[in-house]
């Protein structure tokens, strides 16, 4: 399917890949206020949520608490899932992006792969996604207290990359929903968000949750990235040997996601494309 | 290859709005009423037609006559419900990419991210197209500057520039790419005389120095007269008409005895249904005059 792999082929390969890329850090920059804003709205929610852990010892002085590590505990679930959701959101919003600003059909009339726009995207969601928990976590260490000498910072990185590529495969199922329902699709984008924000053990272990709910855990790639980071991070749990129990879970759901979301965003684009529900004024 | 564009008995229907409201279609489903099926729209009727090479070919017709579904089609951006497309050789749905290598399109409406300067638009246009950065920076300039975009207009958002301005960008965004095929639904909608003029010159000179054959959809009969060697009268989504403009003022009256013009043209072609519908013997109308 790529053709002859001359080099004219790979530089129209990766032009096509960074023009997501580039437009997308346009935006960014064009909508820098609002990008801002959101900025601010989510440190101040991840520092709020971290303050929980500085505040159930005051709240039941009795109960015996170790604040460092909720707090800890807490931070890691902020962090963690504020990169996993800009990823999801990245990539499950790019079509729903598209049609609000009317450039869709521009977009799919080009002579590009599915599957290249899918890098494309990915590479803009995973470097944004860096930035933004780089923000949100330095203003956590100007607030709390972080110890990471007994982390395993190799461990973290490959856990996170893992994680980026099953949370990409899943935004690009969540993507189609825009492309099929022009008016609805992008609030359903915001409801699995919130279903994987409840099952995946964000801020409690996913042991709290009842069986049924407990049940969907297993299939959200975030709950393995989350105990694994908390177990490259956190004291008192073995090192290194067992992160591969979590990176094994990311990778499966990874290789199985990305292909399975290309090839139903293919299917779900000929849908759109025999219903006319690309766009249809003019 | 001679034909650069050849549709083939085309057909397509669209699902048809229900007048039902959804809580009353449910109640139906429910209570196993009768459940009113909404009549789909055949908004393109079994349409045949070809164009050659460094041809500009037109296609005309009022409001909802399918014009922009047809375009769309060979864009393809919808999928025929009946029979083929071919650009140079090559099935729009088989050999898609292959397709949208030689084809792009201007539509009515100048659809841009708003925020983003001319410039960021035109390049990520470019880039999907395999065309460099720098490349595409530097014919960009050039044909704005041509179709009289100030400079300074090429690095400030979008949302700033007038319809017809965001239009001539829209021009650009097409040309960019190099086509060798090229579909123009309305382009010179909403431009001044001037402009539009400007235009049209520079769609002859694609045509003249870039080998491009082009399909023209628009309501400016002068325009279409100037630019096109023939035309295809669509109405109700059915060709009534295929000619050279001078071959399609032939067949109908002028108006008050003078001679015909692509107005008596369009008028008299199209139509028809709603002449029908309070006077049925109105047929006669149409008569070659010769
Ligand atoms: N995506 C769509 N979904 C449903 N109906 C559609 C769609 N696109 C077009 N139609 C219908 O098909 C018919 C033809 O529309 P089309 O836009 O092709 O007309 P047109 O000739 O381009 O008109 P105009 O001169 O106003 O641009 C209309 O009845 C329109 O409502
Ligand atoms: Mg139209």
């Amino acid at each position: 399917m790529l053709g002859h792999l001359t080099l004219d082929n790979v530089k129209r390969e990766v032009r096509q890949e960074f023009a997501f890329v580039a437009r997308n850090f346009n935006l960014v920059k064009r909508y820098w206020a609002w990008e801002l804003v959101w900025l601010c709205y989510s440190t101040a929610n991840a520092l709020a949520v971290s303050f929980i852990g500085a505040g159930v010892g005051v709240i039941s002085p009795d109960s015996n608490v170790n604040t460092q590590f909720l707090i800890t505990y807490l931070i890691i679930g902020t962090l963690v899932w504020g990169f996993m959701s800009q990823i999801f959101n990245n990539i499950a919003e790019m079509i729903a992006w598209e049609r609000w600003e009317g450039t869709i059909e521009y977009t799919f009339m080009a002579p590009i792969r599915r599957i290249s726009q899918m890098i494309g995207q990915m590479i803009f969601a995973v470097l944004y996604a860096m930035w933004f928990v780089m923000v949100i976590g330095t203003a956590m260490v100007l607030f709390f207290d972080i110890d990471l000498s007994n982390a395993n910072l190799g461990g973290m990185l490959v856990i996170l990359l893992a994680g980026s590529v099953s949370f990409a495969g899943i935004g690009v199922v969540g993507s189609i929903l825009p492309l099929l329902y022009p008016e609805r699709g992008a609030q359903m984008t915001h409801i699995i968000q919130a279903f994987l924000l409840l099952v995946s053990g964000v801020y409690y272990p996913t042991s709290v949750l009842p069986d049924w709910l407990q049940f969907f855990s297993q299939f959200s790639p975030a709950t393995y990235v989350l105990e694994g980071m908390r177990t490259a991070v956190l004291p008192g749990s073995t090192r290194s040997d067992n992160l591969f129990s979590y990176i094994l879970p990311l990778l499966v759901i990874g290789v199985v996601m990305l292909p399975l979301g290309v090839y139903l965003f293919q299917r779900a684009e000929v849908y759109a494309k025999r219903k006319g529900c690309l766009k249809r004024n003019g | 290859m001679n034909k650069a564009l050849v549709v083939d008995n085309v057909s397509k229907y669209f699902d048809g709005k229900s007048e039902v409201s959804l809580l009353k279609q449910w109640q139906a489903r429910l209570t196993g009423g009768e459940i009113e099926k909404p009549k789909p729209i055949n908004a393109v009727k079994d349409v045949t037609f070809e164009v050659n090479r460094r041809e500009i070919y037109g296609v005309l017709g009022p409001n909802g006559s399918g014009k922009s579904t047809l375009i769309r089609m060979i864009s393809t951006l919808l999928i025929p419900d009946e029979g083929t497309i071919t650009v140079f050789g090559c099935d729009s749905v088989k050999e898609e990419i292959a397709v949208k290598r030689m084809i792009n399109r201007v539509s009515v409406d100048a659809a841009f991210f708003k925020k983003l300067s001319p410039r960021e638009n035109l390049l990520y246009g470019a880039r999907l197209y395999g065309v460099s950065a720098a490349e595409a920076d530097v014919t960009a300039r050039d044909i704005l500057q041509r179709l009289g975009l100030r400079p300074n207009s090429y690095t400030a958002p979008m949302e700033e520039m007038s319809r017809g301005m965001q239009q001539k960008v829209a021009i650009a965004r097409a040309f960019l790419t190099q086509p060798i095929l090229l579909l123009l639904d309305e382009p010179t909608t909403g431009l001044d005389p001037r402009s539009k003029r400007e235009v049209q010159a520079f769609i002859n000179e694609l045509r003249d120095t870039h080998d491009a054959t082009i399909v023209l959809t628009t309501h400016d009969m002068q325009e279409a007269e100037a630019l096109c060697e023939r035309i295809a009268i669509l109405d109700e989504g059915e060709i009534v008409a295929e000619d050279t403009p001078d071959g399609l003022k032939r067949r109908v009256k002028g108006d008050n005895g003078n001679p015909p013009t692509l107005d008596d043209v369009f008028l008299q072609l199209t139509g028809k249904h709603l002449v029908k519908e309070d006077e049925s013997s109105e047929e006669e109308v149409i008569e070659p005059v010769l």
